[in-house]
């Protein structure tokens, strides 16, 4: 009997996925240093993010190589950027400063200056203006008008909902769909994924609308565009709202209820929870660890309209897979998040940060055990899948064992190809339709 | 422009102090360091004479705030006028928190620095000249205690600030709601003269 065209289609999606990740780490490798920075966005707990992780592995490394300070490392940029520059200003001032000596015309001069000191005052402070001038002129070339141009617009969006971040939500949802039993419908496929694109996209800019003040103090967020002023609060407002409606009146009405009753819980978990309680409480890491497992299981319900037990526990995985991954992250951030007032664990309960990475990460080889029982993959799959999750709960032992910034590093960087890799793990391994309960049989 | 900076760093020092607290003394040059830092110069720039938008300027150095210069329109209504006034003094109010916070949490991780230094027998300056730091585990004590020396005044921070946000974003509303109003109503008839 030939393939059913479901289990085609879930080859086809391993292969889309797997093709994704390659081709985003591709292009990641390829992209030259200072479009990491601005790629390099928040720190701060977010959804899951494969692309954005392998960004944020690049600029980890040269981040901390350098001193605690996490200076900016300064891009050969035409004059438009907005950085400050420190070095040209510096020397301009020092110039000035040698010219102080000579008094300032303004100043009443105890004697009536002969013609000769006046041709000297005016030449000093004709430098000395022109310095000034020169020094406000570089200044006067970071300004920009608030205007916003069309052209620019579709670029500025794209940053403000964190488009790639929201792609890799999108590929996550896609795998809860392909996981999910039943025939592979194309239609709904589309619908769950664009519907969730937009409600992600809604989600990330309400985020950076709250954040404004923080994200200007952070470096990995100062250029954000509202940061930036490439675009009004209103502006960011309107375009969460647009992105909001749409979204979620696709998920609720062109899949099913109940996958819209998730996106719009998740739409507020994210904004209305995660984001003030980053400043206010520990628990945040918790509430984000739900936010990002909420995607797959939104796939899942679209596929099937129900929540069962394989949609807990693919929420689970991912749930599980945020702590490793974000603790590491923090622990070489906890200057910037002090500074700014960011309530993380790394910097209030270093232990308990370790030891949460670590519990997680003996988690998922415990849930990667039980995918098979609750009828989600064969039995294959927490053999195949327990290296790699001996792996990371191996680092994970050494993170919290060595508490570094070496394990650190090792461990966030492993749950960069850890989770892409597990899912693809899984979905090779996804039980075939008409074989329940006896997970291994070869497929007809 | 120059003018009115001498008049707002006068207006502005009074909160400075109220906000570095009874717990340490301002040296005149810290003082006045933080006189200019809350000020926010906006460094005497003028924007081009046919432009009627807002114009934004680069990170302050202390703040890490972009501040803006407000386009003042010749016909400014109340309602637009009121959002201007709103937006001009949430800019100081943040330019004052962010530069304050930043140049304290400057001024205390080098007194951490030099007091642990200082215990373990080290100079500031190791015998080669470089300036000797410590690592990361030792100064997470320091980032601890700062975080939690500092959440009541995030917390009434954060407070003010979303309360701020939404009243500018709502009045942002409302002016563009007003203007397009203004252009679709009917033109009042213009008496001949």
């Amino acid at each position: 009997m030939a393939a059913s065209p479901h289990t085609v289609s879930s080859r086809l999606l391993t292969g889309w996925v797997g093709g994704c990740v390659w081709y985003l780490e591709r292009r990641a490798l390829q992209e030259s240093p200072h479009t990491f920075m601005h790629l390099f966005r928040s720190v701060s707990k977010q959804w899951i993010t494969f692309q954005h992780l392998t960004f944020l592995r690049r600029m980890y490394v040269t981040q901390l190589n350098r001193s605690l300070n996490q200076q900016v490392k300064r891009k050969p940029e035409p004059v438009a950027s907005p950085f400050l520059e420190k070095t040209p200003l510096g020397q301009a001032k020092a110039e000035i400063c040698e010219m102080r000596p000579l008094p300032p015309p303004s100043l009443p001069l105890p004697r009536k200056p002969n013609e000769k000191e006046l041709l000297e005052l005016e030449s000093a402070s004709i430098i000395d203006s022109s310095l000034d001038a020169e020094k406000e002129t570089k200044e006067e070339k970071h300004w920009k008008e608030m205007k916003l141009h069309l052209d620019d617009l579709p670029g500025v969006l794209a940053r403000l909902s964190k488009i790639k971040l929201t792609a890799l939500v999108v590929s996550t949802t896609s795998a809860g769909f392909a996981l999910a039993p039943g025939p592979f419908d194309w239609p709904c496929f589309l619908l769950t994924s664009l519907g969730t694109g937009l409600a992600s996209c809604a989600a990330n800019s309400i985020n950076q609308f709250f954040e404004v003040p923080f994200d200007s103090n952070m470096n990995r967020t100062k250029n954000r565009p509202l940061v930036r002023g490439q675009i009004s609060p209103l502006l960011a407002v309107t375009f969460a709202t647009c992105c909001a409606v749409p979204g979620v009146a696709l998920l609720t009405w062109g899949v099913n209820p109940l996958t819209g009753a998730l996106g719009v819980f998740n739409i507020f978990l994210y904004t209305c929870c995660y984001t003030p309680l980053k400043r206010i409480s520990i628990a945040n890491t918790w509430v984000g660890a739900v936010v990002g497992a909420v995607p797959p299981v939104m796939g899942w319900t679209a596929a099937t309209g129900s929540l069962d037990a394989g949609a807990f526990l693919l929420g689970g995985i991912l749930y599980s897979w945020q702590f490793p991954h974000f603790n590491a992250l923090s622990w070489g951030l906890r200057e910037d998040y002090s500074r700014g007032g960011y309530c993380m664990m790394s910097v209030t309960h270093p232990a308990l940060c370790r030891r949460v990475a670590l519990r997680h990460c003996l988690a998922l080889i415990g849930l990667s055990a039980a995918a098979p029982a609750l009828h989600v993959t064969t039995w294959t799959f927490p053999v195949i899948s327990l290296p790699i999750n001996l792996y990371i709960s191996y680092l994970g032992f050494r993170f919290y064992r060595d508490a570094d910034r070496k394990s650190s590093r090792k461990l966030f960087f492993c749950s960069l190809w850890h989770l892409p890799l597990l899912l693809l793990l899984m979905l090779t391994c996804k039980r075939p339709p008409g074989a329940s309960g006896a997970g291994g049989e070869p497929r007809s | 422009m120059a003018a009115l900076r001498p008049a707002r760093s006068a207006l502005l020092s009074p909160l400075c102090r109220a906000f570095a607290g009874p717990s340490y003394q301002l040296s005149p040059e810290r003082a006045a360091e933080r006189r200019d830092a809350a000020s926010g110069r906006v460094s005497g720039f003028c924007p081009p004479r046919k432009s009627c938008h807002d114009w934004i300027g680069p990170p302050d150095k202390h703040s890490n705030l972009r501040p803006i210069h407000f386009y003042v329109p010749e016909n400014e209504s109340p309602l637009e006028q009121k959002l201007r006034k709103l937006r001009q003094e949430t800019q100081e109010w943040n330019q004052q928190f962010w530069a304050n916070q930043n140049l304290t949490f400057r001024k205390e991780k080098e007194e951490f620095i030099h007091s642990r230094l200082k215990a373990k027998g080290l100079e500031l300056r190791a015998g080669s000249g470089q300036k000797a730091t410590l690592d990361a585990e030792e100064m997470a004590d320091f980032y601890k205690e700062f975080l939690s020396k500092n959440f009541l005044k995030h917390m009434y921070y954060n407070r003010d600030w979303y309360k701020r946000n939404f009243a500018i974003t709502f009045f942002m509303g409302k002016v563009a709601l007003e203007r397009v109003w203004n252009k679709l109503r009917p033109k009042p008839k213009t008496t001949s003269t």
